[in-house]
């Protein structure tokens, strides 16, 4: 193998005339393109030695195809010399810093020698010159007498966009230029330049390189008309100035009129480089749109460096729908036939596996899993068809590629944006499956944060062996598990997994031998254990408890509070009345109910007990019998929710109408209260805040006890509850809006209060603040709310919409900037973390050295278990 | 044969732990009959534990705080003001609060202080509340009322006896301070002083009730408004405005427990360390008000970086990104041009040590598993 050659550095620099010209293939003279006979013009913009873009054309300097030919500057000799825009300011600066007879800078020996050493000791440091350059400037323009000569110094004024104007008379281009020619080498390194890369006069341009027709190509309409590229256009208006420019100068035209003349030629040459200078306006296209020039098609997210450069564009990768497989594991991808024929993995033929190769060649490309193309050992490729496919297989020898089909078992990159974080991408291994979608195990949604109203993912095949063994090591699903950001498991159970892992658990639910086997149809290996009983028929039975410890791993001990643990004020642990206390001994479930606490993602208890002590294989493993037996445990137990879960009691609904009548009345009671003057204010509040906040908090209190009413009759078989309770989705709240009361509506976390002058509505009286008339809904989304509380409701709702919106890209430019700003710090072998300019950042990663994924191992409470394991073992 | 506690003492001091681990370990080896052969077991399954913990070389640890940091920030909410701790002083918080800290602003965007009192202060409501009031800048509306006199073109102000006994305070000294901030005589007949603008004219007039009112009498000037909170069994003040210098050299309050989230006031008169240790602490408190939990490890990592040039650098253009050695790198983050230009005229020369400047190249990058300089000899 040989090892891959590096680009090592890249130095910037200005490019001086000499070079211009020296790198140029054809010096361009007429602004015409093509004849009439559709061919390019000798000397013209396209000349053929600047490269080629049309199919079948040689490039008269390289001998490229289209595609081969990188392309070939040119230039144009431009009759006088022209401003550069991107240099205005520092041109400015210089002009003032020296002397305008002996272009001297305008500081003693003794400075500049000490201005030079600062720069060199911060260029050594790696930071920015630009300070002491700054002050050089500043120092060297208090001078009103050049040191050196003696010179008096005349105030240069500049004017936008691109005159310096000394004692009332215009530097031309050329003056400027015998100025900085002038300027000696030792100078030039005080004002922070390197002179044998920039010197200051190549800031004005007297040759003008022409971009290869690589980077503007024409493109051909339907109509048979060449459409050029703007790049073109701005350079036939330069040809053509600087012609009409020549020629008159040459018959020698008034002063005035070369004047005009320079001015636009300098002024074609700036919207060249620059279209969005201030000061100038931009040039147009024909229809009025500005024309995009070479700053523009740099900048921006577009441009060529945040669009081209930082982003690329890959091969061999797939997008579609996805949806859920709750059967896959969660290492698994579904991946639909038509994209598995159409995606390939590389496989280089060996004597060893040459059979096997010749069986996927002989399948042809329109039989999975087959071969799309082969490549042969001199390189040329040859897509298989149905008819070569038995010829090309026959052929086949020890060190051709094969490009074979994806297949069962191959590992690919699944990704879905936005990519916020590392577990945005993670490694999958292929399963074909019938249909057009993407399937995964509804449990690796967390980290791609994905649910199944129409989300698209991308999915890649890596096509080297180091790929692929990167991505098998490193990014397999299980593998990321346990997310760096907190140290805990990401992947877990959602939704139906976490309700269904608490039914089948919950209290001491009985479960026949048939129910036994249909749970665990599809988990393996498992023997069943002893049944705790037998019924009145004598059929044995066992608890789900049981079971779930079924997929526990043997030795696992551990002790913690469920998800619905109510926090009593003293714990019964063990005796728990509501079975919310959950103990595991040498992994067996004894007492309390698995739910989002145990195994949900981003706080399932087990799962990181599990991984962290029996590796990533034994946790996914675990994962995925979890969600097989969640998925089997709802279907024994039907789990559905209707608009009649939401049913309360007369009852409970008339004891819910006192509450909320009352808390209205206690508002009420509130503004008599203020417009009596006899309401206090609380410290450091006017009073109309005080006011507001009372009645905000009344009518809060008022809502949440509408909720725990309906809540006592909804009781722990409401599915609602069940739901709540057990972490899977929604929340208590969410009940209390649907059963009972909706509550405050609120912007920006006050009660409603725009609207028309001195009401909300005109359905109020001005200057009503009672509850209804500042968006207090009193109806339950049950009930349904009446025209009033809907538009409260949809002013609320829409203050959420707009919050969303604006918080994504806010934080999408915090992400981006943190990334930028930490994406090259490293951890060194010596612990330490620097960064590329090799300052040490920290001296130890996080002052302790510890991955923040497997901060447990370095945590007290590993401590405790080690010394408690240590001490027991030896007292036995 | 057991160990003594001495011994088991020095043994842990000696062994190759970050202290947090040897506290955990002494503190649970206290009281414990331990064997030489248990003492052992424990110390080598414990420093093999904290081994197989650490982070591996190579790690691009950086993106991982960086994600860490920025992807819970897509969960935050956008409401700007709430009330943390006290009720009656607004903060900002969440997502705003998160950019104001990595943007290292001058002057956040709701400045405030928790102060904490010395013992002889912080125990009794009234002496607490007099030192609030003492530390609270006080302006003329809050002592009396102002009222012009356009016949006489003056102004006069009817100075409150209570209020002037509450935050203790003469009549003398407002004209005083009056007369010290405007330049201007001040005229003081008991409860009422008088003003006049040098010309009579109702521009000037009014220009001088509008000065009158932003005069500190008393106080600590930016400080608008201080309010106590019992924690516990000591009264804390929480103040509006921030003033770290003066506060924590005042009668009373304990410099060492005192606090601003002004992060650059604490660098100014604290130094970077506790700078950064302020952002820290800042960025923690943000994220765990929002329920998110985020490793200490990645924020400190952004603090340090932020920090560990001398002086509190944004993340960002003008800070820690702008500062960046590599003109690609520079340019592809933003004013992609002037980087260019810049970097063209000082002949700056790119290494192509970054991640991005490797990206733009079309080359391996140098981190993680690409900072691996091993060829397989063939």
């Amino acid at each position: 193998m040989t090892v891959p050659k590096r680009i090592g550095k890249i130095s910037f620099g200005l490019i001086s005339p000499q070079e211009f010209r020296r790198m140029s293939v054809v010096k361009i003279i007429t602004a015409d393109t093509y004849d009439d006979d559709g061919f390019p013009i000798e000397m013209g913009l396209m000349d053929p030695r600047l490269g080629v873009i049309d199919p079948g054309l040689r490039c008269r300097s390289c001998g490229g195809r289209p595609g081969e030919c990188p392309g070939h500057f040119g230039h144009i000799d431009l009759i006088a010399p022209v401003i550069h825009v991107g240099f205005a300011k520092l041109i400015r600066k210089i002009l003032r810093g020296i002397c305008r007879e002996c272009s001297r800078l305008m500081l003693l020996e003794g400075e500049k020698r000490m201005y030079i050493d600062q720069i060199e000791t911060i260029v050594r440091l790696g930071q920015t010159t630009d300070d002491i350059v700054n002050k050089v400037f500043a120092e060297a323009r208090k001078h009103k007498v050049c040191p050196y000569c003696s010179a008096p110094q005349q105030e240069i004024k500049f004017e936008r966009p691109l005159a310096y104007v000394e004692e009332g008379h215009k530097l031309t281009a050329s003056d400027i230029r015998d100025r900085f020619e002038k300027i000696p080498d030792e100078d030039i390194k005080v004002m922070g330049m390197n002179p044998d890369t920039a010197r200051p006069e190549w800031m004005l341009l007297t040759v003008l390189p022409v971009p290869p027709v690589t980077m503007r190509p024409s493109i051909t309409l339907e109509s048979g008309q060449r459409s050029e590229d703007d790049l073109t256009h701005k350079l036939v208006d330069i040809i053509r100035i600087n012609q009409r420019f020549q020629e008159n100068r040459e018959a020698g035209a008034p002063q005035l009129i070369i004047e005009d003349l320079w001015e636009l030629l300098q002024y074609h040459i700036t919207t060249f480089l620059d279209n969005t200078v201030s000061g100038v306006p931009p040039a147009r296209h024909r229809s009025g749109r500005p024309l995009k020039t070479l700053s523009q098609r740099l900048k921006g997210k577009e441009g060529r460096f945040r669009g081209s450069l930082s982003g690329k564009r890959v091969n061999f990768s797939a997008r579609t729908v996805i949806s859920p497989d709750p059967n896959l594991s969660i290492n698994e991808v579904g991946v639909p036939l038509e994209i598995a024929m159409e995606l390939s993995v590389p496989l280089v033929v060996s004597p060893r596996n040459i059979e096997v190769m010749r069986d996927f060649v002989r399948r042809g490309s329109d039989k999975h899993p087959g071969v799309n193309y082969i490549t042969r050992a001199d390189g040329r490729r040859v897509k298989v068809t149905d008819r070569n496919a038995e010829e090309v297989a026959e052929q086949l020898e020890p060190g051709w590629k094969i490009d074979r089909q994806l297949m069962d078992g191959d590992i690919v990159l699944f990704n879905r944006q936005p990519s916020l974080h590392r577990m945005s991408i993670m490694s999958h291994r292929v399963i074909v499956m019938p249909h057009k979608t993407f399937r995964l195990n509804p449990a690796v949604c967390p980290p791609y944060n994905a649910d199944f109203d129409g989300d698209e993912m991308n999915l890649h095949v890596p096509q080297t062996e180091e790929a692929r063994a990167e991505a098998e090591i490193l990014m397999r699903v299980q593998e990321n598990i346990l997310s760096p950001r907190f140290g805990g498991p990401i992947i877990g159970g959602i939704h139906d997994y976490v309700t269904g892992n608490f039914l089948l658990t919950h209290g001491d639910r009985r479960i026949s031998r048939l129910e036994v086997m249909e749970v665990l149809k599809k988990l393996h290996h498992l023997e069943i254990p002893e049944p705790v009983g037998w019924n009145e028929a004598g059929e044995p039975y066992w608890t789900g408890k049981q079971i779930f410890s079924l997929i526990l791993p043997r030795g696992l001990n551990l002790e913690f509070k469920a998800s619905f643990c109510k926090n009593c004020d003293s714990c019964k642990r063990e005796a728990c009345d509501d079975d919310a206390y959950v103990v595991i001994r040498d992994g067996k479930i004894l007492t309390g109910t698995i739910d989002a606490a145990a195994v949900g993602a981003f706080k399932g208890k087990i799962t990181d007990r599990v991984i962290k002590e029996y590796g990533p294989t034994v946790g996914a493993g675990f994962i995925d019998g979890m969600t097989q037996m969640a998925i089997r445990g709802i279907m024994l137990a039907g789990f559905s929710f209707g608009i009649d879960d939401e049913d309360i009691p007369k009852d409970a609904e008339d004891q819910i109408e006192d509450v909320l009548n009352a808390a209205r009345e206690n508002v009420t009671k509130l503004i008599d209260a203020y417009k009596a003057g006899e309401l206090e204010p609380l410290p450091g509040r006017t009073l109309d805040e005080t006011l507001e906040m009372r009645i905000m908090q009344t009518l809060g209190k008022a809502r949440d006890n509408a909720g725990s009413i309906a809540g006592r009759y909804l009781g722990i078989d409401n599915s609602g509850v069940v739901m709540a309770v057990s972490g899977a989705r929604g929340s208590m709240l969410n009940l209390t809006q649907m059963a009972a009361c909706v509550g405050q509506q609120s912007v920006r976390g006050e009660r409603i209060r725009r609207g028309y002058e001195g009401r909300t509505l005109p359905h109020f009286r001005r200057g009503d603040l009672g509850a209804e008339a500042h968006g207090f809904v009193q109806s339950s989304y049950k009930e349904g709310l009446n025209p009033t509380e809907f538009f409260f409701h949809a002013i609320g709702g829409r203050e959420g919409l707009v919050d969303t919106a604006i918080r994504t890209s806010q934080s999408g430019y915090l992400q981006r900037r943190l990334i930028n700003a930490l994406q090259d710090l490293e951890v060194q072998y010596d612990g330490t973390v620097k960064e590329t300019r090799g300052i040490i950042v920290q001296f130890s990663y996080g002052e302790d050295g510890v991955d923040a994924s497997k901060r447990d191992y370095a945590s007290p409470e590993n401590v405790h278990r080690i010394v408690q394991r240590v001490l027991k073992k030896e007292g036995a | 044969m057991n160990l003594s506690e001495k011994e088991v003492s020095k043994r842990i001091e000696g062994l190759p732990l970050p202290q947090s681990i040897r506290r955990a370990l002494e503190g649970e080896l206290q009281d414990v009959e331990v064997s030489e052969e248990q003492f052992s077991e424990i110390t080598e399954t414990v420093v093999a534990d904290y081994r197989r913990s650490k982070v591996e070389p190579c790690e691009a640890v950086g993106v991982v705080a960086a994600q860490s940091i920025g992807e819970p920030g897509t969960q935050m909410t956008m409401r700007t003001f709430h009330y943390a701790g006290v009720a009656e002083i607004n903060v900002t918080l969440g997502l705003p609060r998160l950019i104001e800290i990595v943007d290292a602003r001058k002057i956040p965007s709701t400045p405030t202080m928790t102060i904490r009192l010395d013992k002889d202060y912080a125990l009794d409501r009234d002496i607490a509340r007099e030192v609030a009031w003492s530390i609270e800048s006080t302006n003329i509306l809050h002592l009396g009322s102002m009222a012009t006199d356009l016949a006489e073109m003056n102004v006069v102000i009817e100075l409150n006896e209570d209020a002037l006994l509450q935050r203790k305070i003469t009549a003398e000294e407002v004209a005083g301070r009056l007369a010290e901030g405007t330049k201007l005589p001040a005229e003081q007949h008991a409860n009422q002083i008088i003003m006049t603008p040098p010309e009579p004219s109702y521009r000037d007039l009014l220009q001088l009730v509008e000065k009158i009112k932003t005069i500190s009498l008393k106080g600590i000037e930016g400080i608008n408004r201080v309010v106590i909170r019992k924690e516990g069994d000591e009264y804390v003040l929480y103040t509006e405005g921030s003033a770290l210098k003066e506060v924590i050299q005042f009668q009373g309050v304990d410099p060492t427990r005192t606090k601003t989230n002004n992060i650059t006031e604490i660098g100014d008169v604290l130094g970077i360390e506790a700078a950064r240790n302020a952002i820290i602490n800042e960025a923690t408190d943000t994220l765990r008000e929002q329920g998110l939990s985020v490793d200490v490890r990645h924020i400190m990592l952004v603090a340090d970086i932020m920090t560990c040039d001398g002086e509190v650098k944004q993340i960002g253009r003008h800070g820690v990104s702008g500062e960046k050695a590599s003109v690609l790198a520079r340019a592809a983050f933003e004013v992609t041009v002037n980087h260019i230009l810049d970097a063209a005229v000082r002949g700056d020369v790119d290494d192509l040590r970054g991640v991005t400047e490797n990206v733009i190249v079309g080359q391996p990058i140098q981190l993680g598993t690409g900072d691996v300089k091993l060829v397989a000899k063939r």
